[in-house]
């Protein structure tokens, strides 16, 4: 079953890595969210997850990264369940969800040396840099709890310029953020897929993406299907 | 390409974190230390002043109590990092959960227990402990606060994602608490007789290399399913 996989993730993609689910099943509770997902994300794409509130978008990101387990099917990284070897897939991802992840008692800086620590950290990573990309120069050495919140998600968002991670996978990235720091955002993101990433988002901002990067997916189908099939 | 950080490095930085966060909270840090004081010194309000009373029960006194001041402190290891994401992020690291846990746990250790060695022969005294003893009790909390906190990781571990979670904690973590608390103040008390104590401590290092080398790997594992 697996050899099978294996062997059609190398053929559809020529080599290059893609990250797939086969078959994946959401059960929160009782309920069935979504069943027979089977997607595939090439390098290089960014992935916007939409669908009604409580279809399951949260859960898929919480699936993809690997911090819930699927009721059903696989996720494959190179071919490989994520599940079966993590250490692998957990050093090519970075996943940001509803919580920041963020010490409010430390320091941007801190927060972020610390985040360094868990991770692999950029090579030519200056912190101070990073954090006057996200428009917090002046604020590296205050305890994060005396920032506001779009400054606190900015900290967690320069964890991903911070480490080294080929799949970003975020929960409503722009929430708190204001005008300026959407369009930065959006703008990092840019380079990120131009630099052969994959990002996985929910977010209910329209995005101004290239459209051969961009591709949206709408869980509410997967649901309703699944529905059906339960009935 | 880019190297990623070496795992003794990732198990220091979690350490020093923790350490860190844990004196900035520093209206806290002396709580467990505090609470284990007043409930020892409670006991001769109680059953009175007599030394040959407090005598025979100054080991179980200062040994409930130490048990009693883990269970308390328990709550701070996991719980402010599972409420800010912190603890996602952290499962979600390349390295082993299990040595990033342990590292979690050595300084809960060096918080919460480490400080009732330097207190307890104080202790002892003001419950007219004899003087043979101390260095028994001392030895005997040395070998058995870690196994409170290695113990209480794997409680910690499974009802971090309860809101209330206190009750069902003493109730998972109380009685593997009960080898302990029998070889640590029996140890003490033998001392105090002036006998042997050489198999007691023996036995409480066994309990620690044990629960050392096992408990990580069951906090990594409860720790998983409460965040699922």
């Amino acid at each position: 079953m697996n050899a099978e996989i294996n062997a059609e993730t190398t053929e559809t993609t020529g080599g290059e890595y893609t990250l797939e689910t086969v078959n994946l099943e959401c059960v929160r509770g009782d309920r069935l969210l979504f069943s027979n997902l089977n997607i595939q994300i090439p390098l290089g794409q960014i992935l916007q997850i939409e669908g009604r509130n409580g279809c399951g978008k949260t859960s898929l990101l919480r699936l993809l990264s690997g911090v819930m387990l699927p009721a059903e099917g696989h996720i494959l990284w190179k071919g490989q369940d994520i599940s079966k070897d993590r250490s692998v897939f957990n050093s090519d991802a970075a996943y940001l969800g509803h919580h920041n992840g963020i010490k409010g008692e430390l320091s941007a800086l801190e927060n972020l040396h610390f985040a360094q620590a868990l991770a692999t950290p950029k090579n030519d990573s200056d912190l101070y840099k990073i954090l006057a990309r996200l428009s917090l120069a002046g604020f590296e050495d205050i305890p994060c709890r005396h920032l506001s919140a779009g400054q606190n998600r900015r900290v967690a968002l320069a964890r991903l310029l911070a480490t080294d991670a080929t799949i970003w996978i975020l929960d409503e990235p722009f929430t708190a953020l204001d005008v300026k720091g959407i369009a930065e955002l959006e703008q990092i993101f840019e380079e990120h897929v131009a630099q052969k990433g994959i990002i996985i988002l929910t977010t209910h901002h329209p995005l101004k993406m290239d459209d051969q990067y961009y591709r949206s997916l709408n869980l509410a189908q997967f649901s309703d299907e699944s529905i059906k099939v339960a009935a | 390409m880019n190297n990623p950080s070496s795992l003794s490095s990732a198990f220091y930085q979690v350490l020093k974190r923790d350490m860190t966060l844990a004196f900035r909270h520093r209206g806290e840090l002396a709580n467990p230390l505090l609470f284990f004081i007043i409930v020892v010194t409670l006991f001769p309000l109680g059953v009175g002043p007599a030394p040959s009373v407090l005598e025979t029960i100054a080991p179980g006194i200062i040994w409930v109590a130490a048990l009693l001041s883990a269970m308390l402190s328990l709550d701070s290891m996991f719980r402010s990092d599972f409420e800010d994401g912190s603890l996602e992020q952290i499962t979600l690291s390349h390295h082993p959960l299990s040595v990033l846990v342990l590292a979690k746990i050595l300084a809960h250790w060096l918080i919460t227990g480490l400080p009732l060695l330097f207190i307890a022969p104080l202790l002892g005294v003001l419950l007219y402990l004899p003087n043979e003893a101390m260095k028994t009790l001392v030895i005997t909390l040395a070998l058995g606060t870690p196994i409170l906190s290695l113990v209480g990781a794997i409680g910690m571990g499974l009802t971090v994602g309860l809101k209330r979670g206190g009750v069902l904690l003493s109730l998972l973590v109380l009685p593997l608490f009960i080898p302990v608390l029998i070889f640590g103040a029996l140890a003490v008390n033998e001392a105090a007789a002036g006998l042997p104590v050489d198999g007691y401590l023996y036995v409480l290092g066994a309990l620690l290399l044990l629960t050392l080398t096992l408990s990580p790997f069951a906090t990594a594992a409860s720790i998983r399913i409460s965040i699922s």
